[in-house]
């Protein structure tokens, strides 16, 4: 192992693991495991979905026990921990779903259930006493809230930020942070990144999961990387690099991020033409977008700046206020998704488990919903013809289910998002908008997925994707459209590309 | 037919046997036969209802519909002498209307399927009152309609015909249900609207249809209704009969949250309804006590029903946790 920073090495660990194995009938989820964590110490946690991350986290949550191996937290060996025991040694966890009480303030959330009282048989909360408890945890975690502020006015870093306020309310010396940027917007993650700098400052440890790579290289003093179920490698402060955690997660190289699309390819004809349309959110902000064949255009900016509303217009769900839409130079008029969907204009969402997929039915009968009538003969469904084109694209997508009759419910992210993009590639897509197609989804699964894009849009479809990831910005456009306050604030080409210039033009202000 | 419908088939045949033993006058012809009628007219109410709570909806104005049709159609055929089959298609049609009407404002002016349809039990129940003007309306002495009487309270086999109706129906609509295009998007609708709509379907139509289906099998039952009777006095008639339908429905695996449930749960579910209703008769119970007999059977199925799935939900849980993690270890 490999400590660049001493000072850490120095002492002893707050937390650290040997040997931990812990196996599930008929599986071993984490095997011969062994890792430490030093006060102070940020540890980036990665290791596409299914490495054994959720297993290490029960296990240092106490929700479950591990087979053998010791754990010792602060000087004490123990074989497990339980729920209150892993608390009471200061672990404490931020999870990507929050678990705040939307309705009540920031005080009450971070002490819910140990408000100070005043005296008396009616036992009210002392308000006063509640704030200057509260009053130096929020300037710990750098809050430019109050404590009156009720939760559901915060942006999500800022509930992050109480959700982390909370872990040091119980005097927490280690947090671990399960993928707390995944639906967080750029500007936001810069917040929550220096907080986990403040967290180190404070000598508390952190341990943070997290699939956006760039990220970890900018905090992790250390990097733990797990592979099927054993730990992968370690890389110290020096040696992390994107490429390095990469090759260790999959065990080999990623092959070079797609550069073949990179020679100037002749933009098509305008497929989707948008003029003037106007969102309910910012009605008085009208917005021209053109989107040609064959290319990917990719949609930035922060959350909350109309591109999701946009989505929406195009694929019906939503009346524009005013303007006009094109399809390949002639009037679209879009009074639902069924208009849409009728004119091959499809729409992956961003929310996969509410709107993308039903989680109830089976993988074939998510996959022939938008085009049923097809798969029915005298309007009698037929179940040949369902499994036949779900078969197909199981195969073409390479969707990992034991049938296609199995729930979609019961399948990973990854393979989840691809039956929501077979439902629409077994039909004939002519405009493809895909809102944060890759969000929460291992790297493998993210590759994948580039490339069906890259393939469709080789294949003479007009591809708009939505994404709030930088580097996949970047990494898989062809040109940038940057929106701000639901307005475009401008397109870079190839030429242009930079996080700088994406992030100038997403606060609104002139690209280089 | 589902481990679900399986299940209450056998509490069925297991009350039908109590029934039997303690009361042998329950397999008497002329009881079976009663009972079948009644199985067959709540039967086509129920299936109705059915199609609306699949969607997630609920239709609380059946019982009021059924007053008010059946005395209409009284009223065309005895009093105004149209002749029955136009009486019968105009009653059908006008079943479809209050269906369209209440699909239109539920999906096209948002409002709440409860609110919409409570408002309808109130609206036709009063009307119906007031087109009697609180009155009884029924057939004047020696009036007969030998084919639609033979059609609707008739006996073929000594089989009521109003059972062989339900049958016909209930095959017609199983196909519907569970094999056209359109019951798998009632389905899809039922599990998640905003899924379904984000997959093209026009999710209000497929609404609006559920509706006009459940007043068409209304209507087509409160026919049966009155001719059963063949006097109506519309402050009584069809009362509490939503809930009847309402109860078969829940009774037959149904989820009011939409989505769940098959067309033969809900006939066997009127089937235990019906059996529960002859069983307070047969027993000698206090008929006093009818409601509150079935509504303490139906807790307790409900009940049953849902502890199973909430175990059935854990070992699938416990499943995909373990093929996860078999997954995972294969990659």
């Amino acid at each position: 192992m490999n400590y660049s920073d001493t000072s850490i090495a120095a002492t002893t660990p707050f937390l650290s693991l040997e040997n931990v194995r812990k196996t599930y009938p008929g599986v071993v989820a984490l095997d011969g495991f062994s890792m430490e964590v030093r006060p102070g110490e940020v540890i980036g946690l990665v290791g596409e979905n299914g490495a054994g991350k959720s297993t290490l986290m029960k296990i240092l949550g106490g929700v479950t026990t591990p087979d053998t191996g010791t754990i010792t937290v602060d000087g004490t060996a123990h074989k497990g921990l339980s729920v209150e025991g892993s608390l009471g040694s200061g672990i404490a966890f931020v999870h990507q779903e929050l678990n705040l009480f939307e309705n009540l303030d920031v005080a009450a959330n971070i002490f819910f259930g140990r408000e100070p009282l005043r005296a008396g048989p009616l036992r009210l909360v002392d308000r006063a006493k509640l704030r200057e408890m509260v009053a130096p945890l929020l300037k710990r975690v750098g809050a430019n809230f109050s404590a009156d502020t009720q939760v559901a006015d915060l942006s999500l870093a800022q509930q992050q930020m109480v959700e982390i306020a909370k872990a040091l309310s119980i005097k927490a010396k280690l947090v671990i942070l399960d993928e707390p940027t995944s639906s967080l917007p750029l500007a936001e993650t810069d917040k929550l990144l220096d907080v986990i700098k403040a967290l180190k400052a404070d000598g508390i440890s952190v341990i943070f999961i997290s699939h956006r790579l760039h990220e970890i290289e900018r905090v992790a003093d250390r990097v733990v990387v797990l592979r099927d179920g054993m730990l992968a490698g370690t890389l110290g402060k020096r040696d992390i690099n994107h490429d390095q955690m990469v090759k260790l997660m999959i065990g080999r190289m990623l092959k070079e991020r797609e550069k073949a699309s990179e020679a100037a390819r002749a933009p098509g004809a305008v497929a989707l033409s948008a003029k003037a349309v106007r969102t309910p959110t910012y009605p008085s902000r009208p917005v021209d977008l053109d989107v040609r064949r064959g290319e990917i255009l990719g949609l930035a900016g922060l959350v909350g700046s109309g591109r999701t509303e946009l989505a929406r217009v195009f694929f019906g769900i939503e009346a524009s206020l005013g303007g006009t839409l094109e399809l390949n130079g002639k009037p679209l008029t879009l009074a639902s998704a069924a208009d849409a969907v009728a004119q091959g204009i499809f729409l992956v969402p961003e929310d996969r488990k509410l709107t993308g997929i039903l989680l109830d039915l089976s993988i074939a009968q998510n996959i022939s919903l938008p085009n049923l009538p097809a798969h029915a003969k005298r309007t009698l469904v037929s179940n040949s013809a369902e499994a036949a084109t779900a078969e197909k694209q199981k195969k073409n997508l390479g969707i990992k289910a034991p049938s296609v009759q199995t729930r979609t419910g019961t399948l990973s992210g990854g393979n989840q998002q691809k039956v929501v993009l077979g439902k629409w590639l077994a039909m004939n897509p002519k405009v493809m908008i895909l809102d944060e197609p890759t969000r929460g989804i291992d790297i493998g699964a993210k590759a994948e997925i580039y490339g069906l894009m890259r393939a469709l849009a080789d294949a003479g479809v007009a591809v708009l994707m939505i994404s709030s990831d930088m580097e996949e910005v970047i990494g898989v456009s062809d040109r940038i459209a940057v929106m701000h306050e639901g307005q475009i604030s401008g397109i870079l080409d190839k030429d242009h590309f930079s996080q700088e210039n994406v992030l100038l033009l997403a606060v609104g202000k002139p690209a280089n | 037919m589902t481990k679900k419908d399986l299940g209450l088939l056998i509490l069925i045949l297991v009350v039908g046997a109590i029934v039997a033993v303690i009361n042998p006058r329950f397999l008497l012809p002329i009881n079976l036969a009663n009972t079948s009628n009644l199985i067959g007219l709540f039967g086509i109410l129920s299936i109705g209802q059915a199609f609306v709570i699949i969607t997630g909806g609920i239709e609380l104005s059946v019982g009021s519909v059924v007053a008010l049709l059946g005395t209409l159609f009284i009223d065309f055929i005895a009093v105004r002498g149209m002749g029955w089959p136009i009486a019968f298609v105009l009653i059908l049609v006008l079943g479809a209307i209050i269906g369209l009407a209440h699909g239109w404002l539920i999906t096209r002016l948002k409002l709440q399927p409860f609110v919409v349809t409570l408002c309808g039990l109130l609206i036709y129940r009063g009307v119906a009152r007031f087109y009697t003007a609180d009155g009884t309306a029924g057939f004047a002495f020696g009036q007969n309609f030998p084919d639609l009487e033979f059609l609707t309270a008739g006996r073929s086999w000594g089989v009521p015909n109003s059972f062989f109706a339900l049958i016909v129906i209930a095959i017609v609509m199983w196909v519907v249900l569970h094999r056209s295009v359109f019951g798998r998007y009632l389905y899809a609708i039922g599990k998640n609207e905003e899924a379904a709509k984000y997959s093209g379907i026009r999710t209000g139509r497929v609404v609006m249809a559920a509706y006009v289906i459940c007043g068409v099998l209304t209507a087509l039952s409160a026919i049966y209704f009155a001719m059963y009777t063949r006097s109506i006095s519309p402050a009584s008639h069809g009362q509490f009969y939503e809930l009847y339908a309402i109860a078969a429905a829940v009774l037959g695996g149904f989820s009011l949250r939409g989505g769940e449930g098959s067309l033969i749960g809900v006939i066997l579910g009127t089937v235990l309804l019906q059996e529960l209703q002859n069983l307070v008769n047969l027993l000698g119970i206090p008929s006093s006590l009818n409601f509150a007999v079935m509504g303490g059977v139906i807790l307790i199925g409900v009940l049953v029903d849902q502890q199973w799935g909430v175990f059935r939900a854990r070992r699938r849980m416990v499943d995909a946790a373990r093929k996860g993690a078999v997954g995972a270890a294969a990659e």
